[in-house]
């Protein structure tokens, strides 16, 4: 706009409103792009100098099988094994524990949904780092020694997530119809359940399920105060041997959870264009 | 709630039971129709009900109820004195600072990206390319964050290397990463587009015709701002300070990675506390402190609800 006024100065009448425009238009525009520069490099300047000091070599030089070699390490294998196994089991309960009561809640007893709601939120007013204090102290000696002890509790920081979702997901859907239609066409509830309501709500479960992945790969306080080497306890263990790996492990898990993260993303788009099966028969049919 | 349900109607249970599917209408009469329902509903939410209640509920209370005990498990008020003094007041008074500062600075850092955003056309690419990398960034934390800036700002990293050759010392400046300022600094990383993704929608419900008809009727662009802008944005604004001045109180991972758990906030105390750093007589004095965590985020998070419950109606 500036640059407009600046072509025309012989403009007559008003010039000094217009001018007076122009400028405050400029000045704004480079308010902005101070703002956003600066935010640029704050974001930008540690993940470029943090691939670069991974990538560094020594003597000089770059070297990209430092992110191979982490899978090679002391003590990877173990620690990431053990991450993917307690994400399992965490998905298993909330999938099993989660979903058919947020579904029921919102079917059946919908008053209760602000109860839900306020539950849903209690994980963040009782922090991992809390939590962890008083489960150490009420869990029973048999679950103490097991790893699993973790997932059990997975599940409940992952509950505002995995709630968050399906809640959306049910409130996108008109159940409701769906349901009497299933019942009065026949359906028992569980046909109801496994046949109608979950193939509607795939993509807020799949959604769900991988925040909760993403969640249990990246936790760090619990496993470590209850002294269980996961994925992110062995970055900050191995930083004694090599702070190098130790930031190159932590840049490939920051890249899966992107990864997951895309994934929900996508989903999301999915749902967008409509059902997956209405799709194909559409694509069938023409 | 569904634990009340389940015992106050707990005796006709076999009977409603029997009545499956079409328990709504197999009732005598209304009382018992009601009853069989709230029978099925406490069946129903019992599974859930009782498993929050054994690894949320449990836990907490066991806190509480901690910090209160002698190690002897009498009660004692001994842990409120050590947990509220010295050392780990200042670790509660530092870790306040910590949360005011990262949810302070970020929260106007952020309002501010998301406005100059917000002035752009609203399809532009630089749109775009802002709500997804804030989508991204949001997400970094816990480990991987820390040790990014390590890399980045620590002793060895590059970029106190490259301002080092340029003139600019960083430990001359008072600026330590494994210190207070680092780890606020490192905490904007995830804080700043957090409130960005939480801000521009609000930003976005702010209509033209408002601007327009404040406008029509006289109004200078800061009187808009003043009497219709502001008080609009205002609850989204201290809503999502709350939220971040929670996230930095409670926020464990990256502290502990950063400085190997040597700064003096509450949460880090907390951990010493469980890796067997006592002295002898003071084991509950870590409940005390989480239960200090739990009084500070109560508060927050009903604020947080009171805000949103008596606002929410003018953003839609």
């Amino acid at each position: 706009m500036g640059a407009i006024t600046a072509g025309r100065p012989s403009l007559p009448g008003g010039s000094t409103a217009v001018a007076a425009l122009a400028a405050r238009a400029s000045r704004v525009a480079w308010w902005r792009f101070v703002v956003l520069g600066l935010a640029g490099v704050y974001f930008l300047v540690p993940m470029f100098a943090s691939i670069r000091f991974a990538v560094e070599q020594p003597g000089g030089g770059i070297d990209f099988g430092i992110f191979t070699s982490v899978f090679s390490q002391s003590g990877f294998g173990g620690a990431f094994s053990l991450s993917v196994r307690l994400a399992i089991v965490t998905t298993l309960i909330v999938l099993v524990l989660v979903v058919p009561t947020s579904i029921y809640i919102h079917l059946r007893v919908p008053r209760l949904r602000r109860a839900m709601d306020a539950v849903t939120t209690l994980p963040i007013v009782v922090p991992p780092i809390v939590l962890i204090v008083g489960v150490l102290q009420v869990a029973p000696s048999f679950l103490k020694s097991s790893p699993y002890l973790l997932s059990l509790e997975y599940v409940m920081l992952s509950l505002p997530f995995a709630y968050r979702s399906l809640d959306a997901g049910l409130r996108a859907i008109d159940h409701v119809t769906l349901v009497d239609a299933s019942r009065s066409l026949g359906g028992g509830w569980i046909t109801t359940l496994l046949r109608v309501l979950v193939p509607n709500l795939r993509s807020a479960i799949l959604s769900g399920t991988v925040l909760t992945v993403a969640l249990v790969l990246g936790e760090y306080t619990m496993a470590t105060l209850d002294q269980y080497t996961t994925f992110q306890v062995w970055i900050v263990n191995f930083d004694q041997d090599s702070a190098q790996i130790s930031v190159a492990a932590s840049l490939m898990s920051l890249v899966v959870t992107w990864a997951l993260l895309l994934a929900i993303s996508f989903l999301g788009r999915r749902r967008a264009s409509g059902l997956w099966w209405t799709r194909r028969r559409r694509i069938a049919g023409s | 709630m569904a634990d009340a349900t389940l015992a106050a109607s707990v005796s006709p249970a076999p009977a409603s039971l029997a009545a499956g599917g079409g328990g709504r209408r197999s009732g005598p009469g209304p009382l018992s129709v009601e009853r069989a329902q709230a029978v099925r509903h406490g069946i129903a939410l019992a599974p859930f009900t009782v498993y929050a209640a054994l690894f949320l509920g449990a836990p907490a209370i066991a806190v509480v109820i901690g910090a209160f005990q002698s190690p002897s498990g009498g009660f004692t008020l001994h842990n409120a004195r050590i947990a509220f003094t010295g050392a780990y007041l200042q670790g509660f008074e530092t870790s306040l600072e910590l949360s005011a500062i990262t949810s302070i600075i970020p929260a106007l850092a952020g309002a501010l990206i998301a406005y100059a955003v917000h002035r752009g056309r609203p399809t532009s690419f630089l749109r775009r390319a802002v709500v997804t990398a804030s989508g991204v960034f949001a997400q970094f934390g816990g480990v991987p964050l820390a040790f990014m800036f390590i890399a980045s700002l620590g002793t060895v990293g590059l970029a106190t290397h490259w301002l080092d050759n340029i003139g600019v010392n960083l430990a001359n400046l008072g600026f330590n990463l494994y210190t207070l300022s680092g780890v606020a600094f490192v905490y904007m990383y995830f804080q700043i587009p957090l409130m960005v993704l939480i801000f521009l929608p609000a930003l976005e419900g702010l209509r033209p015709s408002w601007r327009e008809a404040a406008h029509n009727l006289g109004a200078r662009s800061w009187q808009f701002w003043r009497y219709v802008g502001l008080p609009v944005l205002a609850p989204t604004f201290f809503g999502c300070l709350l939220l971040l001045f929670g996230f930095g109180f409670s926020a464990y991972a990256t502290a502990d990675a950063l400085t190997s758990g040597s700064i003096a906030l509450t949460p880090i105390q907390i951990g010493s506390f469980l890796n067997g750093n006592v002295i002898a007589g003071q084991q509950n004095v870590g409940k005390m402190l989480g239960l200090g965590m739990l009084v500070v985020l109560g508060v927050v998070m009903v604020l947080y609800g009171l805000i949103q419950r008596r606002f929410s109606k003018w953003v839609r």
